[in-house]
């Protein structure tokens, strides 16, 4: 007997019973229609994840200033001045004792209103030298960035974020124009591209940058004491910090340079500032811990996945032997005509595996239909890769191999008189 | 004349319980090529297991059964039901069509099992239908049949591979007489053509149109009539 013919044989038996077929499949549907949906939601927030460690910069270490942590929930803090975070010297530090790197970057950040006629925006300066468009990858849209230049001349000029323009001067083009941030006035020199932030925007280093305005460092520490003022719910704090950040990048991206220069960072942090008011990122590491998440993420799916396929699989292997019994005569009167053993093993088993591939293909509509519905409704990027959809149709003959054996051994192995005699 | 089939002192013993059933007890009988034999008894006579192992469906526990000039009675399950395809033509009391397949797709099931190529299988199929009446019902299925119609199909399905040796079991138990006797008339004609014909009846009148009557009891053969009137 062709494999054609058994097939045809197989689909009109399962044709004869549409509705139970669908019925006992629907464990192989929802099993592999939810792998492939679970893939594809887990790969794309892969995906975005790496992409936003990957635009903090590969071959970037990021020193931060936070308040230290026990500063922060005492009383008093609220009346005293804080003083604390990365200091001008920790960037020369850095520059002349850390080997392997190619540059240091300062930012430091004040957030105020900034205006432009009756219209006002809150924002945040950022005082920064002109390596930094290069080592936070922010791009020009018009005009230029800020320049050495600039900042040995102290010049009031500004580069602004996307959507720091947009508000302030709608459509006219900013570059010429003067604005207010705080009590002093900048002419905008240049307008960064947008970055968006994909479609989940939180934050990070992406974001902010739309948002910000760019100065250089020299001219806001002298127009700008070190003093921060910050509002928060009707009582004022008072902050002293030098610089926000440091962007640290390394020589090169290779996995090994970055280790050693994480380390020396770190142990240079740990000797200037040992109650914990830097921290440290290195989006590497990130990435690295990213991908070890997913695989995590991927193992502990291929776990449910593995257990609602046997479910699914014990559901047509239930089937399959209530359809033996039901099918004892026919079994019988095939083997009186001079099927072999193996002719009803194929027969039967061709209907259990036509029955899981097929579960397997709707299953897999539905797993890759899933994942366009939550992009479109819930805005977060799916990723189907081809991977799943070949592990999914895989596994799902395999099932019908598996589950379908011991039932078609079954009918097999009945007894052609005693079939025969079955009403 | 040749042998075609024979029996060798064959028995069959079935346990039950404690004791043990001996269905068929050292039965010796020849079937030779062309010859109709109308195999008779009561129920539990033994005439059914007798068929069965005629038919290659059972194994006779001891004794010989020579099938075609060569001991089938040892051979392995793949081995008989190539036996059952290729030399036997099986018509049973209850048609035994398969419910879900056309007239023709039930002719072609042994040519499928004898792996004939599926064009030569149809074109088989057609012939066979048509020479039992059954050209204008080729594509019904069983259940849109007559119970004369379904046993004709069955029939043509018996005849699928040129079998040496048909095999009917109570092939007019389930009919009316009217149709039962074209049934068997049908049957006297393939018989007529050459065709070995082994018929399992408890109704005289069917026993009486064979060559010859082997009557059963217990297990054993009580006696043979040879009818001349039909010869």
């Amino acid at each position: 007997m062709t494999v054609r013919r058994l097939v045809t044989l197989a689909w009109k038996s399962l044709w004869l019973h549409r509705l139970r077929s669908l019925l006992t499949v629907l464990g192989i549907v929802f099993g592999v229609g939810s792998v492939v949906a679970m893939l594809a939601i887990g790969e794309g927030a892969s995906q975005e994840a790496q992409e936003q460690i990957r635009r903090l910069g590969s071959r970037n270490l990021l020193l931060a200033s936070i308040k230290r942590p026990q500063a922060e929930d005492a009383g008093e803090a609220r009346t005293r001045l804080l003083r604390y975070g990365l200091l001008r010297k920790d960037l020369d530090g850095i520059k002349s004792s850390i080997p392997e790197i190619a540059r240091a970057v300062p930012r430091r950040d004040i957030p105020l209103e900034a205006r432009v006629g009756g219209r006002k925006v809150s924002t945040t300066l950022m005082g920064t030298t002109a390596d930094y468009a290069e080592v936070a990858n922010l791009r020009i849209q018009s005009g230029r960035f800020i320049t050495p230049a600039d900042g040995h001349a102290r010049k009031p000029v500004c580069v602004l974020g996307d959507e720091v323009a947009r508000k302030l001067f709608r459509s006219i083009d900013p570059v010429g124009q003067e604005l207010r941030a705080g009590k002093h006035y900048y002419r905008v020199v240049g307008l960064l591209t947008r970055r968006g932030e994909g479609t989940g925007g939180t934050g990070g280093s992406g974001g902010e940058s739309d948002m910000a305005i760019f100065i250089p460092l020299e001219t806001m520490r002298e127009r700008n004491s070190d003093l921060i003022v910050v509002r928060s719910s009707g009582s004022f704090s008072r902050e002293s910090v030098q610089l926000h950040r440091i962007t640290v990048e390394a020589a090169s991206g290779d996995e090994k340079v970055i280790e050693r220069v994480a380390a020396s960072l770190r142990s240079f942090i740990a000797a200037r500032h040992p109650d914990g008011d830097v921290r440290i990122t290195v989006p590497q590491e990130l990435i690295r811990q990213a991908k070890e998440s997913k695989r995590i993420f991927t193992i502990v799916l291929a776990c449910i996945a593995a257990i609602s396929l046997i479910v699914g699989g014990i559901g047509i292997m239930n089937i399959m032997l209530a359809t033996v019994v039901e099918r004892t005569r026919e079994i019988g009167i095939r083997r009186a005509l001079g099927a072999r053993r193996g002719h009803i093993v194929s027969q039967f088993l061709a209907e259990t595996v036509l029955l899981a591939i097929g579960g397997g293909t709707i299953g897999l509509g539905l797993g890759v239909g899933l994942p366009l519905l939550v992009t479109w409704f819930g805005g977060m990027r799916t990723v189907v890769t081809p991977f799943s959809l070949i592990l999914a149709f895989g596994i799902s003959a395999l099932v019908g191999v598996v589950f379908g054996l011991y039932p078609a051994a079954r009918a097999a192995d009945l007894d052609p008189v005693e079939a025969l005699r079955r009403e | 004349m040749t042998v075609v089939a024979q029996l060798q002192d064959a028995s069959r013993v079935y346990p039950m319980g404690n004791t043990i059933v001996r269905a068929l007890d050292g039965v010796d009988l020849a079937f030779e090529r062309g010859s109709y034999t109308a195999i008779m008894g009561a129920s539990g006579s033994g005439k059914s297991t007798m068929l069965n192992i005629l038919g290659c469906l059972d194994r006779p526990s001891t004794g010989k059964y020579m099938l075609g000039g060569r001991d089938v009675s040892d051979l392995e399950d793949d081995e008989l039901s190539r036996e059952r395809n290729q030399r036997l033509g099986f018509v049973f009391q209850a048609y035994n069509l398969i419910p879900h397949l056309t007239v023709l797709e039930n002719i072609e099931v042994p040519m499928e099992y004898g792996d004939v190529p599926p064009h030569e299988a149809r074109e088989r199929s057609i012939a066979l239908a048509t020479r039992m009446g059954l050209a204008d019902r080729l594509d019904h299925r069983p259940n849109e049949l007559s119970g004369g119609q379904q046993q004709r199909v069955a029939i043509a399905r018996s005849l699928a591979n040129d079998p040496v040796i048909l095999l009917a079991d109570e092939p007019t138990g389930n009919l009316d007489s009217k149709t039962g006797k074209e049934i068997l008339a049908l049957l006297d004609e393939l018989n007529a053509a050459g065709r070995t014909l082994i018929i399992v009846t408890h109704d005289p009148k069917v026993g009486a149109r064979a060559h010859r009557t082997v009557h059963m009891r217990d297990g054993r053969i009580l006696r043979i009539d040879e009818n001349g009137a039909s010869a």
